[in-house]
């Protein structure tokens, strides 16, 4: 009953998000503002259009792409957190998908929306965690930097994404076999054939596969297929 | 002030940052707790959820710290610390992080003793990854209400269409790994250039070549990845481990990335 007066959870996740969001938004702008202050100088305008030229309609394109994709996988909670902490393909995207997936929610649910926002805070605190120890052994002690940047743990490093993805397309896969032909065959195809498609941008490709597969279980969905 | 990339100043500042940041992330979550609590929610799946996520996050953590170290020889320890603990994903921050300071006609490797080359790649670096932060305020709750008009008119679509969602970013995630498969057959393939930015505004060209087998590194990584989150998964049913299903994806995370050390000896 109390509802009623009061927000709902949702709407009170969506206003307390913006306030968050905004706020972190301009402590961010201010941390370059405030070096600038500090030591008295401004950026070096060539070097720094040139840099921003070469990286920021990339960037921006993917981030715009980002927000429509992964909004509705995170929920609203999930989005406002990961939106700030970032790391998002490579790391929240696939704890949050596989703790809904144990826990047997859907994002659009409510239940999803808390379990989501659950996994990625815990996520984002375990993190943050992990790197402030982590800053402060390499500030004290030298040899860990070392260890963790050596050749030998390189390889393991550089193929975070496929030892996260091949697990979570196992549960997924196996629970919708009918549903990932279409979207595999076409990915694979793409991939292996279109020699501009790799690391770089494959977040621009993540929508391309989402609407593909909508639109193809739309019309399984249409015939009775699924 | 006197200027050193790994300067006390500079650390309190972005201490400052990732504290509040840290704040937002306690603030949701004890806000979801309460949530459950209240909806009556299985609080031992909650439990589940906490140290499943907990675990599952060690090892892309440590990943995101070594792309600290990487960015430290440059750039000192706080600036990449802060962006990689805010907004920052390991590869867009190495890169935007290359073109500052290519720039300013550096390599990665030199310590930037220059407060203005410094300042201009913390600008670089800040406005790169904006755009997500700028939006996700404005956009979430109308793509949100977007979703939920498709929860309320057919339910049994809305689920499908949830698995879809889902079925389609991991398949273009799976297309990724096989990317550099073509270097078995196409020797153009093989030979990757990389333009250089140099200060004069000219590019060098720096040309790396890979063996032919040396794209099917990730693909046995995720094969491997595969395999155990199914053991996983069998071993849980058969057996009725249940625990195993619960710590599945960091087994199959780590049991990958470990195999990745001899599969790169072996293809590379």
């Amino acid at each position: 009953m109390k509802e009623k007066t009061k927000l709902t959870y949702l709407e009170s996740v969506h206003r307390d998000g913006r306030i968050w969001g905004l706020s972190l938004l301009v402590l961010i702008l201010l941390f370059p503002t405030a070096l600038c202050l500090i030591y008295g100088v401004l950026p070096k305008w060539d070097a720094f259009f040139k840099a921003l030229l070469a990286v920021l309609p990339m960037y921006w394109a993917v981030g715009i792409v980002e927000i429509f994709t992964y909004v509705p996988m995170l929920g609203a909670g999930g989005a406002y957190l990961s939106f700030v902490t970032g790391n998002i393909s490579n790391l929240k995207l696939p704890v949050a998908v596989d703790a809904m997936e144990k826990a047997e929610v859907k994002s659009t649910s409510e239940e999803g929306e808390i379990i989501s926002t659950i996994s990625i805070a815990v996520s984002s605190i375990v993190t943050t965690i992990i790197i402030i120890v982590g800053v402060i052994l390499l500030v004290t002690v030298e040899p860990i930097g070392a260890f963790l940047s050596s050749p030998v743990l390189q390889p393991a490093f550089d193929q975070i994404l496929p030892a996260l993805f091949g697990g979570l397309a196992v549960v997924f896969i196996s629970k919708n076999l009918k549903l990932s032909i279409a979207p595999i065959i076409l990915m694979l195809g793409l991939f292996i054939f279109v020699p501009a498609l790799n690391e770089g941008t494959v977040g621009i490709m993540v929508p391309v596969g989402v609407i593909f597969t909508v639109i193809v279980s739309r019309i399984m969905y249409k015939k009775g297929m699924i | 002030m006197d200027f050193s990339v790994n300067s006390p100043i500079i650390f309190i500042l972005v201490g400052i940052i990732i504290l509040a940041v840290l704040g937002q992330s306690v603030f949701f979550l004890i806000r979801a707790l309460k949530r459950a609590k209240e909806k009556g929610m299985d609080m031992s799946k909650i439990k589940k959820t906490v140290s499943g996520s907990a675990i599952a996050t060690i090892a892309p953590a440590v990943s995101i710290l070594v792309g600290v170290v990487t960015l430290s020889k440059s750039l000192g320890i706080a600036l990449p610390w802060l962006r990689l603990s805010v907004i920052g994903s390991l590869s867009y921050e190495t890169i935007a992080a290359e073109r500052a300071v290519s720039g300013l006609g550096q390599g990665l490797g030199q310590q930037i003793s220059d407060p203005a080359a410094f300042v201009t790649v913390a600008w670089v670096m800040t406005l790169g990854i904006l755009v997500g932060l700028i939006l996700a305020p404005v956009l979430t709750k109308r793509i949100q209400g977007g979703m939920n008009k498709i929860g309320m008119k057919d339910k049994k679509w809305a689920e499908t269409f949830n698995n879809a969602m889902f079925l389609g970013m991991i398949s273009a995630f799976l297309g990724f790994v096989f990317s550099h498969v073509s270097r078995l057959w196409d020797e153009g393939a093989r030979e990757v250039t990389e333009k250089v930015l140099q200060n004069d505004g000219t590019y060098i060209e720096n040309v790396t070549t890979y063996s032919s087998t040396s794209g099917l590194i990730p693909v046995c990584v995720m094969a491997v990845s595969a395999l155990l989150m199914a053991i996983c998964g069998v071993v849980a049913k058969v057996f009725h481990q249940r625990w195993m299903n619960d710590y599945a994806l960091p087994i199959s995370l780590i049991g990958g990335m470990a195999c990745a050390i001899p599969f790169t000896a072996w293809l590379s």
